[in-house]
């Protein structure tokens, strides 16, 4: 694991540094912070796992970074580029792609549509419209989705896929944009162990080339894949390192085993 | 001067004019408490609420017409027993109408609309073929004609004081149940998380029927009320749909305090308009600026950020 | 594209078939008067194939389609006005040359904003242009802030009440409750005789397939299966890099562009138009006209708004009391019994017994089965 400790440069250090840098980042509703004053920096090709209890506020970080949920203050910058002032497919423009914890994939389209739609290209109404279904297409659609274990199910409509088959394919979703910065929520949830196995090998494979932010709760799991870990808890960090340095911190134990 | 008017009489103009705002105010009141349990509480929109108003009308209207003719000395209360009377009939029809119909259709809410507009047809035609075309008006007791003086020239006529009392009435009666009766709690848990509820024990479905028979009652009741200062038609009740549906989404789908707030400012914004320029000229200026707020604000004016 | 792939083979027939009825069928077996109300209620289907894209696919419930029928009805009406009262034919008018409510209304002279109907081609564009803006105002305004479902069905509802008071109120400038009616000539061609319906029921056709054509390549394009996406999971669609706004009003203002060149050939055809096609009840009788037909086809749009209309004139010529019975059962039993209207009664009784009666269709049939099950077995 190449766990480079960028902990050391400090928020400090030039942020071009950074593939992504947040900062004091707020959101409250209501009143009730979500999110505090967080700051955590991914570097490129890193692979970042988010764990933390029930409301730590992991989703609602991702849900701020993709431009769901508009922050009540804070920086996030992308490449330099700050994204709380952008729409959600002006980041997804950037370079950031989202999965999200339920499978969200287009059931009454087939598999091969479902990647299609997520092609990058023809992406505004004219475009749209006069959109060909291209050799470039149909070969990018059929490369990822041997990746993503479909290949066979192409025609199958989407809704008849398993749980995990529907998860994979929403993955497949995200790298047919090739994103910079993959974003996945909970990716192996509900899955059977087979299929874990069949992901972690996945995401192995995505790794190579993408930065990865990941919440996960299968700790097994994190500890295969992650080059750091952060622990939120109440929506601030509540501890950040190697996957070690974590187990091993006490607020850590505290939080997850105490009270 | 203003005008042609003296000060006081300008603003005793204005006073009547408020108070003609009231009457439409408490109108608008009792039609959109019934939708905004409905809509604000199930999501379902029922294009069939003037329709449930309009029975409540007629269950009055034959009342008045049974105790003057067979208890002309209770004649006096006949409107509380037909007020009652309303809601139930109202209610039950409402209740049967979610078992046969609303209860297939609550995933798909824009197709409640078109089934419930749908209901709506068949009971204007019903109406119209059972009671009549013509439009109907009940008779008052004495103690309810006449009018208040408070000053030599504003006059307030008392049916108008008591719907606005009938109002009020059925207004924390309403606030009391959602927010301090069990029945309240369990249709706000349904509401929240339908899953969780079920798990708690709560019977979700019939929780749903019953909710649905509440609005329908309360839609009775105020065309109970509704008798006291305009006619009963066929399809008066579909006039007032659109604005009372405007009402509900303007205070915020699912805040009682909002819907009375916004039937308060859209009601009053119509009847003072009213005064300086025609009727439809006012309707069509509250109407757009309603739909224009609507437009900048979608989520009505009360509303709570929440996480989603 | 290349139009021969615009629809597949059963689609190539049906819409053959759509064009050999209402191009040869109806004009050899039905008389004048008869022809006429069918051109009429085909100027409804325009309204209903909007629909299909917008509602159908898209998932977009626009309760207010009554309002830009009603604006390209208007558009059209107030031309044929202008040419209709010159200043010969007004002669007795206080006001000779305006048209006639105007002087019932005291107005003593043309409001600067019918100025420029007096010519052909601005009307024409107006038709289609005056509906997509407002179209668009109201998409731009509603979708940027996601507002959808039910509360822009009851908005465009509400705006399609006001729209009607206010044509109602302004007696002077728009005709009032009557409408703008006694509509003769086009550039002096006589609108009222038989010859000139059979004309009109003929462009009014041709329309109506080419419009039919533009909604099929919308629908078959990527745009469609965005469309049916959005219905679906919409904020997939926004974190794949769209903006879903964009795609609505486009694909709102489309079906408003529609359902106004319909309004416009029923002002032609019908010699009229009257705030009695704007207003909630015509507009939510449309959406009905899709969804009896199937909200998601096309051809069924067609259909939907022939029989309803047709049911309609039989009904209230006959049994005036049952037609709001029959008209709330109709909605009452497609929602709930029938989501996929005739469109999908057809593919799901009447395809397969097709099939089974011509061993050539049953070939295709399996042909096209025969990509699709084992993909499916797979999967299961």
């Amino acid at each position: 694991m190449s766990a480079a400790f960028a902990l050391n440069k400090g928020p400090e250090a030039s942020q071009q540094d950074f593939l992504l840098s947040v900062e004091d980042l707020t959101v409250s509703f209501d009143g009730f912070k979500a999110v505090d004053s967080l700051s955590f920096y991914v570097e490129e090709n890193e692979i970042r796992v988010i764990i933390g209890p029930n409301g730590a506020g992991k989703t609602t970080v991702l849900d701020l970074i993709c431009g769901r949920t508009q922050s009540t203050k804070g920086s996030i910058k992308f490449r330099g580029k700050e994204l709380t002032a952008l729409k959600e497919h002006q980041i997804v423009h950037s370079g950031v792609g989202r999965k999200f914890q339920n499978p969200s994939i287009y059931e009454d389209l087939t598999v091969f549509e479902n990647l299609e739609l997520s092609f990058p290209r023809g992406r505004n109404v004219v475009g749209a419209l006069l959109f060909k279904r291209d050799h470039e297409v149909i070969s990018r659609v059929e490369e990822v989705a041997e990746m993503i274990f479909l290949k066979d199910l192409l025609q199958t409509e989407a809704a008849i896929l398993s749980h995990g088959q529907k998860q994979w394919l929403e993955i497949g979703m995200l790298l047919i944009q090739s994103p910079e910065l993959l974003m996945l929520d909970e990716p192996v949830a509900g899955m059977s162990v087979s299929e874990r196995i069949k992901t972690a090998e996945l995401l192995n494979k995505i790794i190579k080339d993408h930065s990865v932010i990941v919440i996960e709760h299968d700790m097994k799991f994190v500890k295969d894949i992650a080059h750091r870990v952060t622990v939120l808890h109440q929506g601030k960090v509540l501890s950040e390192g190697s996957m070690e340095h974590v187990q091993n911190d006490p607020k850590v134990v505290e939080v997850y085993l105490g009270h | 001067m203003i005008g042609d008017y003296t000060y006081v009489e300008f603003s005793s103009i204005l006073a009547m004019q408020g108070f003609a705002g009231l009457s439409l105010f408490s109108v608008f009141v009792l039609m959109a408490l019934g939708l905004a349990i409905i809509f604000g509480q199930m999501g379902v929109i029922n294009m069939a609420h003037g329709e449930f108003m309009i029975l409540g009308a007629y269950v009055t209207y034959f009342c008045s017409l049974f105790f003057q003719e067979y208890l002309p000395s209770l004649f006096g209360i006949y409107f509380f027993i037909a007020m009652i009377l309303a809601f139930f009939v109202s209610g039950a029809l409402g209740v049967v109408v979610e078992w046969l119909m609303i209860r297939h259709l609550y995933k798909r809410p824009l197709d409640t609309l078109l089934a419930t507009w749908g209901l709506s047809l068949i009971l204007q035609q019903f109406y119209r073929s059972v009671f009549g075309a013509r439009e109907v008006g009940v008779t008052l007791p004495d103690w309810l004609l006449g009018s208040i003086s408070l000053t030599d020239i504003i006059d307030v006529p008392i049916n108008g004081l008591f719907v606005m009392a009938i109002t009020l009435t059925i207004t924390l009666g309403v606030a009391f149940i959602m927010y301090k009766s069990t029945w309240g709690k369990q249709i706000r848990a349904v509401v929240q998380n339908r899953t969780m509820a079920g798990a708690v024990g709560i019977n979700t479905k019939m929780v749903d029927r019953m909710t649905y028979g509440l609005g329908c009652g309360i839609a009775g009741v105020a065309g109970s009320a509704f008798t006291m200062i305009g006619s009963t038609g066929p399809t008066a009740g579909q006039l007032y749909i659109v604005d009372t549906f405007l009402v509900v989404v303007f205070g915020g789908a699912a805040s009682l305090l909002g819907t009375i707030a916004s039937a308060f400012t859209i009601s009053q914004a119509q009847s003072t308009m009213e005064f300086f320029m025609s009727g439809s000229t006012a309707k069509v200026l509250t109407l757009l600026t309603v739909v224009g707020i609507l437009m900048l604000r979608p989520q009505g004016l009360f509303t709570l950020k929440i996480r989603r | 594209m290349n139009i021969t792939r615009l629809f597949d083979r059963s689609e190539w027939l049906g819409f053959a078939a759509i064009a050999a009825i209402l191009l040869i069928l109806f004009p050899s077996v039905i008389d004048i008067f008869r022809l006429n109300l069918v051109g009429k209620y085909l100027t409804y289907a325009f309204v209903a194939v909007g629909l299909v894209l917008c509602w159908g696919h898209g998932g977009i419930l626009s309760l207010g389609q009554g309002i830009f029928f009603g604006l390209g009805g208007y558009c059209m009406a107030m031309f044929l006005k202008l040419e209709a009262s010159t200043p010969e034919n007004t002669s007795i008018q206080s006001t000779p040359g305006i048209p006639d409510f105007m002087d019932w209304n005291q107005l003593t002279e043309l409001p600067w904003w019918w100025e420029p109907f007096n010519s052909l081609a601005f009307t024409i564009v107006a038709i289609i242009v005056v509906p997509s803006i407002l179209a668009f105002i109201i998409g731009q305004a509603m979708f940027q802030r996601r507002v959808g479902g039910v509360y822009f069905a009851i908005i465009t509802q509400a705006i399609a009440a006001i729209l009607t008071i206010l044509i109602v109120g302004q007696q002077g400038y728009t005709g009032g409750i009557n409408g703008i009616t006694d509509l003769r000539t086009l550039l002096g061609w006589d609108i009222r005789t038989d010859s000139a319906k059979y004309i009109l029921y003929f462009v009014n056709v041709i329309l109506l397939l080419g419009v039919v054509m533009i909604a099929q390549f919308v629908k078959v394009s990527k745009f469609g299966r965005l469309l049916v996406a959005m219905r679906d999971k919409e904020d997939r669609v926004r974190f794949s890099g769209y903006n879903v706004s964009d795609f609505k009003v486009f694909i709102f203002c489309l079906a408003a562009a529609f359902s106004a060149i319909g309004g416009a050939m029923f002002t032609l055809q019908v010699g009229f138009m009257s705030p009695s096609f704007v207003g909630i009840v015509p507009s939510i009788e449309m959406v009905i006209f899709a969804a009896v037909g199937g909200r998601l086809s096309l051809f069924g749009a067609v259909i939907g708004a022939l029989l309803v209309n047709f049911a309609k004139t039989t009904f209230s010529e006959t049994f005036p009391e049952l037609w709001l019975f029959a008209m709330g059962g109709l909605f009452i039993a497609v929602v709930m019994a029938f989501p996929n209207g005739l469109a999908g009664i057809y593919s799901t009784y009447v395809k397969p017994l097709i099939a089974r009666i011509l061993p050539n269709e049953q070939k295709a049939a399996n042909a096209a089965q025969a990509t699709k099950v084992p993909t499916k077995a797979l999967a299961e």
